[in-house]
């Protein structure tokens, strides 16, 4: 079962993951992953843009290699997209599997592709304006575990 | 021309219009000289990525774009 959604509205991540561990009978293990707009008292807002020709097909292309590289039962994959207020939840990723593993591992592998290497960019809100954000070392570091 | 992350904000809008050449299709030089000076010394980064009708090029020297077709200017994308 494989769910690769980028969505335009607040979601709740909650309402995802029953229906998807619902849709992998027999599996072994579930893992998930949320993240939220971390609450900092200078950020009003975070702003997601993406290029829609390569954004969502960039994830997809993402999961195809998730697939090859863990034994998967299914793969959700739920990223936002516009403003969002802290609190709110940007990414999902839940990975079913037979065995815990290659479940852990599949969302550890998304999440770092997607932080540092998937089609969006962001910008910040603070009380003197939007403050675009630039790539970070950690990020690098980050695809280099794989 | 569609501009992405920072580049959206020194054009002032998110795309742009350039004038087809009526000879060569438009090349990489040709898309610089085509910019506002700002700009065109952003796009210069060699970090930024090229899109021509919605595909990514290896090497944005390699762009030809015909009238009519999308180049999109990718800077680096934001980290976590």
């Amino acid at each position: 079962m494989r769910d690769i959604r980028l969505l335009t509205q607040t979601f709740f991540p909650g309402t995802l993951i029953g229906p998807f561990t619902q849709a992998n009978p027999g599996l072994g293990g579930v893992c998930t992953f949320v993240g939220e707009v971390r609450p900092d008292s200078e950020v009003e807002a975070l702003e997601l843009s993406h290029y829609e020709p390569l954004t969502l097909p960039g994830m997809h292309a993402l999961a195809d290699r998730a697939f090859d590289r863990f034994t998967l039962m299914g793969l959700l994959m739920v990223h936002r997209v516009g403003v969002l207020h802290p609190g709110e939840p940007i990414v999902c990723v839940s990975a079913a599997a037979r065995h815990r593993r290659d479940a852990i591992d599949a969302v550890d592998f998304c999440m770092d592709h997607l932080k540092s290497a998937a089609w969006f960019w962001k910008r910040e809100k603070r009380a003197d304006g939007w403050h675009w954000i630039e790539p970070r070392a950690d990020d690098t570091r980050d695809l280099a575990r794989w | 021309m569609v501009l992405l992350g920072k580049l959206a904000d020194l054009a002032g809008a998110p795309t742009l219009t350039l004038p087809a050449p009526s000879s060569a299709p438009l090349d990489w030089d040709g898309v610089i000289a085509a910019l506002p000076p700002a700009l065109a010394a952003a796009a210069g980064d060699p970090r930024n990525r090229v899109a021509l009708n919605g595909a990514l090029l290896a090497d944005k020297l390699a762009l030809h774009a015909a009238d009519g077709d999308e180049i999109a200017l990718l800077p680096p994308v934001s980290g976590g």
